[in-house]
């Protein structure tokens, strides 16, 4: 039986508690969240916004030239009911330089380009505001590398990466997401008319409940093809988790000394508190 | 006779012992006020529960002459204190240890024995495993303690059984885990069915205090319980949220459940030892 069914109010309950709790471990009280305008982002600052009050969360919109207007406008609709604090900021001149120099450069170095100079500004309001980034990548994203490493991968903590993108969406219902947020196509926004499920060739409700027999119930691949899925799809989304698994780790350390940082130098970041 | 009994669902620091001693001492306070006569504290609650590499630093043998477990001692002479710690012993092997404090003196202390060391766990590569599950008297009668995994397996709550442990004290530090459209975790479900199973199996009260709070990712479900020997619930503390949780034990209950199912004088640890003999003997013959 497949569990991407959840209680809403016992996750919540747990990711109120896990913000509130690694925020103010980390010597922190306030939090700052890129928000896109899309799914993970809106349910990242209502847990943040429940966890340490609306007036300690900082929601930065960081459109560019082509990004879609209805993006800005559902950030509006988040910022505007939870009541936090927001700062908008065009990246468009930030990148131009670096675009202009490349005038070849391909749609995924430039997706990629986009999503870094929204790090180096939620890292970098970050530091203004004295809050703590928080993340908006969700299972899904992470276990299939769809995400860009140091880009929008990038925070200090992450309440939904252990959650589907379609339990994502189940508990944005329930904390009351803007409807227009929760229906519309998942997309980047990275280029004109990107989705995420026209750009990865499945969407998320098959790749979830492949994803969920292959992670949490540890199903073989020919077990999942036996389950009802069709062998390459298998196969192939079986193969990016394998591939991606770079973009989920820390870089590897070349191991000297009798004792390296990740491999028998090992603490919680919580150590001491 | 009725015991008053306290489930301290704290949520400890990582590594900060000096913080969780204090912590301790105020949930005693409290408990001393509320007339309790036995304060359960969770697994690891002086140290934390992800110690990794911290568990050369926090290890520390419970004396009471040792400055810092003085005050914890002297507190005992109110009520009896389940703690849970790092041991270390002569030889420098650590353990998941469970003491009982009983009127300024060290009454038990239990190692764990069973290491989770699969999944999220990491228990045997930092720790070693205790050898031993027995039963103490105190004053309250004769008592067991054991420790999260160790309750994950039949024997050692059976062994303590057998040894005339009439109430079992559990302590955990259980990371929540099993998301699903049920209002507990798979882990807390779990937990709750096999302790309630216990104590209606072996006709005695199991005590179990879970910790609560978050160390990095992981969060602890909380959510103690006290089962009696009918295997009824008499209390059960709140998810994920810290407490002190008090219960009150009609002693008398052991008596009378078990005049109607005496499951324990019918119980054949001869049967038990022989056909593990067996077993044993044909495992070894197959190596």
């Amino acid at each position: 039986m497949s569990h991407l069914e959840i209680n809403t109010d016992l996750t919540r309950r747990i990711l109120v508690g896990f913000i509130r709790s690694e925020v103010y471990r980390a010597g922190f009280r306030r939090a700052v969240i890129n928000l896109s305008g899309g799914l993970d982002s809106a349910v990242s600052c209502f847990l943040a916004a429940e966890a340490l009050g609306a007036e300690n969360v900082l929601a930065l919109r960081l459109p560019y030239e082509t990004s879609s207007p209805d993006s800005l406008e559902d950030a509006q609709k988040v910022i505007d009911q939870l009541g936090i604090q927001s700062l908008t900021f065009d990246i468009t001149p930030m990148a131009r330089p670096l675009l202009e120099r490349f005038p070849e450069i391909s749609r995924v170095r430039k997706g990629n380009i986009l999503a870094r100079l929204r790090m180096i500004l939620l890292y970098d309001q970050a530091e203004a505001f004295r809050g703590l980034p928080i993340g908006t990548s969700n299972k899904t994203e992470i276990l299939l590398g769809y995400t860009t490493i140091f880009g929008d991968s990038a925070s200090a903590i992450n309440p939904i990466g252990d959650l589907y993108k379609t339990q994502v969406r189940q508990l944005a219902q329930a904390l009351g997401v803007p409807l227009s947020i929760i229906q519309k196509p998942p997309s980047a926004d990275l280029w004109a008319g990107q989705t995420d499920e026209g750009e990865l060739g499945f969407t998320y409700d098959e790749v979830d409940r492949l994803l969920y027999l292959l992670v949490d119930e540890r199903y073989t691949p020919e077990e999942c093809v036996q389950a009802g899925f069709d062998p390459l799809f298998v196969q192939r989304v079986a193969e990016r988790v394998r591939r991606y698994h770079f973009k989920r780790i820390p870089p590897l350390i070349a191991k000297l000394s009798q004792r390296t940082v990740n491999y028998d130098f090992l603490y919680l970041r919580d150590w001491g508190t | 006779m009725q015991m008053r009994l306290a489930l301290a669902q704290i949520a400890p620091h990582l590594g900060d012992m000096q913080a969780n001693l204090e912590m301790h001492l105020q949930f005693i306070e409290q408990a001393r006020r509320a007339g309790a006569h036995l304060i359960v504290f969770p697994e690891l609650s002086l140290t934390g529960y992800v110690l990794q590499d911290l568990v050369s630093w926090v290890a520390r043998r419970p004396q009471a002459e040792d400055g810092f477990f003085r005050p914890l001692f002297q507190a005992s002479r109110d009520l009896d204190i389940v703690f849970g710690f790092v041991d270390e012993d002569e030889h420098h092997r650590f353990y998941i240890a469970s003491g009982y404090l009983s009127e300024g003196k060290l009454l038990h202390i239990h190692h764990k024995v069973y290491l989770p060391t699969y999944g999220l766990f990491d228990e045997g590569r930092f720790f070693a495993p205790g050898g031993r599950v027995r039963a103490f008297d105190t004053r309250f009668g004769r008592l067991g303690l054991l420790i999260c995994e160790d309750f994950w397996h039949v024997s050692p709550p059976y062994l303590l059984w057998l040894d005339g442990a009439d109430l079992m004290i559990f302590t955990s530090a259980s990371p929540g885990r099993g998301l699903s459209q049920d209002s507990r975790l798979a882990s807390s479900r779990w937990v709750e069915t096999v302790n309630q199973s216990y104590a209606g199996l072996f006709t005695c009260f199991i005590a179990h205090c879970n910790r609560v709070g978050y160390e990095d990712g992981l969060n602890f479900w909380g959510g103690s319980t006290v089962f009696d020997p009918n295997g009824e619930l008499i209390v059960h503390a709140p998810y994920h949220e810290e407490s002190l949780t008090l219960a009150t034990l009609d002693l008398g209950q052991l008596r009378r459940t078990r005049a109607r199912l005496p499951l324990l004088r019918d119980e054949r640890p001869y049967l038990v030892q022989r056909e593990l003999a067996r077993l044993l003997t044909r495992d070894e013959e197959r190596r």
